[in-house]
């Protein structure tokens, strides 16, 4: 197994997929714990329209990427505390299509140069570059200080929004944080396991971690570990069938959960 | 003794909506008010006032002598009880912690005193025993003895608590406001309650409120507040009530 490794492009998979699992389980439990599953997959799907606008201009896709998800986030955020009759769950489906539609519109008018769209769809974590991974672990990092910076503050946030606001935590912010957050670790992701399959990289270690361990951190720390196990195993699995990693990854998540869930569910049934 | 909360002349609008119509009240320290009154009568949004979550939209309120807002870290608060994740991986210990936030502030880990403070908060309400149970795995009462330990930990001088016995049996109840008296002696305490004999049991002082205030700083309210306040006739709100809340009346 060990001669796979000897590829640079094996190499930097690996080390991109180990960082994402870190970045995955820091933020997947505030995904999960704040039922923001759905907002994170409307974030993520109006990225899209960011990497068309970026082609179409010529520039790197990536940071359109970022705009526009941050964009989707405060919007879907936003909407929250309106008295709009517009819900979130719509402003997900409208932020969703939005984006995917501008995404597909500007790449049909960039001339020339049609991009691999099924990387971005569905990830390729084998065209990971050094650039990539030196990305990947600057957000994680970010990503990390925030959390060390704000642990009481999203707990708070997470367990009981209107006691916090009660208490003078600045909830609306911290929610709008914790979108933007979520924003750009999506955006990092969609290299590893692309737009549409992202959401299950940020949910499932986490909620397999939730079904098995009984603190916060506990929750954390397990779902890194089996985001890592997930991570490795998807890609040799794939390089070995020689099929999709970002696919094969979550697949290897998926297969996880059910168990686990089963298991668990089989627990307390007794 | 000294005013805690001064209201005057105090209103509240939601849109073109009156919920609060010229209320005064004045809470005294040691004071131990009941507020009761219909739902949708405004007593949740008068603790908010209180609190400084809600702005007035015309009157004066001081709380401690100050602004609501500058007044914060001495108010604990137990809100409505509403229906979080029971499966939220929080245990006792860490709910209680949360409500040391307003001595900390943004950014600022907790500390041992705040840890210490957590447990003494606790022992208070009689729930150190179970402090490493995770919150959800506790039963309603002792839930709600969890969330009161949240709002007396960051040591307040006045509490305010929305409808507390809400989970709890009938048979924990007395126990319950028993405690609540224990504090009183330190803490002057603002209870919404919808259980009129338990009130008039336990506590020294009623408001009754809908809309307009009724409250004559005292345990008694007149037949004519309450129903000015309900909407109803009064028999149907005194009948069983044990401990007279009432005047005499014909």
């Amino acid at each position: 197994m060990i001669e796979i490794f000897q590829y640079e492009f094996m190499r930097n998979a690996l080390t991109a997929g180990i960082i994402a699992a870190v970045l995955c389980g820091i933020i997947g439990i505030y995904v999960i714990l704040n039922r923001i599953v759905f907002i994170s997959g409307g974030i993520a799907h109006t990225a899209f329209g960011g990497i068309g606008l970026g082609y179409f201009l010529g520039r790197d896709p990536l940071i359109f990427a970022i705009l526009f998800s941050l964009a989707a986030a405060l919007g879907i955020g936003a909407i929250k505390n309106t008295r709009s009759r517009v819900s979130q769950d719509t402003a997900i489906g409208v932020f969703w299509a939005t984006g995917m539609s501008l995404g597909i519109v500007f790449i049909a008018l960039s001339r020339g140069y049609a991009p691999d769209l099924f990387d971005y769809l569905f990830g390729n974590i084998l065209a990971v570059s050094g650039e990539d991974v030196k990305l990947i672990l600057a957000m994680t990092l970010i990503m990390i200080v925030i959390v060390a910076l704000l642990y009481k503050e999203l707990f708070i946030l997470s367990f009981d929004p209107s006691y916090g606001e009660a208490e003078g935590v600045p909830v609306q912010k911290l929610y709008l944080l914790l979108l933007c957050m979520v924003a750009l670790s999506v955006v990092v992701l969609i290299k590893i396991v692309g737009i549409i399959l992202v959401i299950a990289l940020l949910t499932i270690p986490s909620a397999i971690g939730r079904q098995h361990a009984r603190t916060f951190r506990g929750i954390m720390a397990l779902s890194i570990v089996l985001g890592i196990f997930f991570v490795v195993s998807g890609l040799v699995i794939s390089y070995y069938l020689n099929i999709p990693s970002g696919a094969t990854i979550i697949l290897t998540a998926a297969g996880t959960f059910f168990v686990s869930t089963a298991i668990s569910l089989g627990g307390t049934r007794r | 003794m000294n005013d805690i909360v001064s209201v005057e002349k105090l209103w509240v609008h939601f849109g073109s909506q009156v919920i609060l119509e010229d209320v005064n009240l004045v809470i005294k320290e040691h004071d131990f008010l009941g507020l009761i009154g219909p739902n949708g009568g405004g007593k949740t949004t008068l603790l908010k006032v209180i609190l400084g979550l809600i702005k007035p939209s015309r009157g004066q309120i001081t709380v401690f002598g100050t602004t609501p807002e500058a007044a914060r870290n001495r108010i604990g608060y137990l809100p409505q009880r509403n229906l979080f994740d029971l499966q939220f991986p929080a245990t006792a210990f860490d709910v209680v912690l949360m409500g040391r936030y307003g001595r900390k502030g943004l950014f600022k880990r907790y500390a041992d005193e705040d840890r210490d403070a957590a447990r003494q908060a606790l022992g208070q309400m009689d729930m150190l025993k179970y402090a490493n149970r995770e919150i959800g795995t506790l039963s309603g009462g002792q839930q709600q003895r969890i969330f009161v330990a949240r709002a007396l930990v960051s040591e307040p001088d006045l509490l305010l608590l929305d409808e507390p016995t809400t989970g709890i049996d009938a048979s924990q109840q007395k126990d319950f406001y028993e405690l609540l008296r224990d504090l009183n002696q330190e803490k002057t305490i603002v209870m919404i309650s919808h259980d009129m004999s338990a009130v008039s049991k336990y506590i020294e002082k009623i408001a009754c409120i809908n809309r307009r205030l009724y409250y004559h700083d005292s345990k008694e309210l007149t037949a004519g507040d309450i129903q000015e306040a309900y909407k109803c006739p009064v028999e149907m709100i005194a009948h069983g009530v044990p401990h007279r809340v009432l005047r005499e009346h014909d």
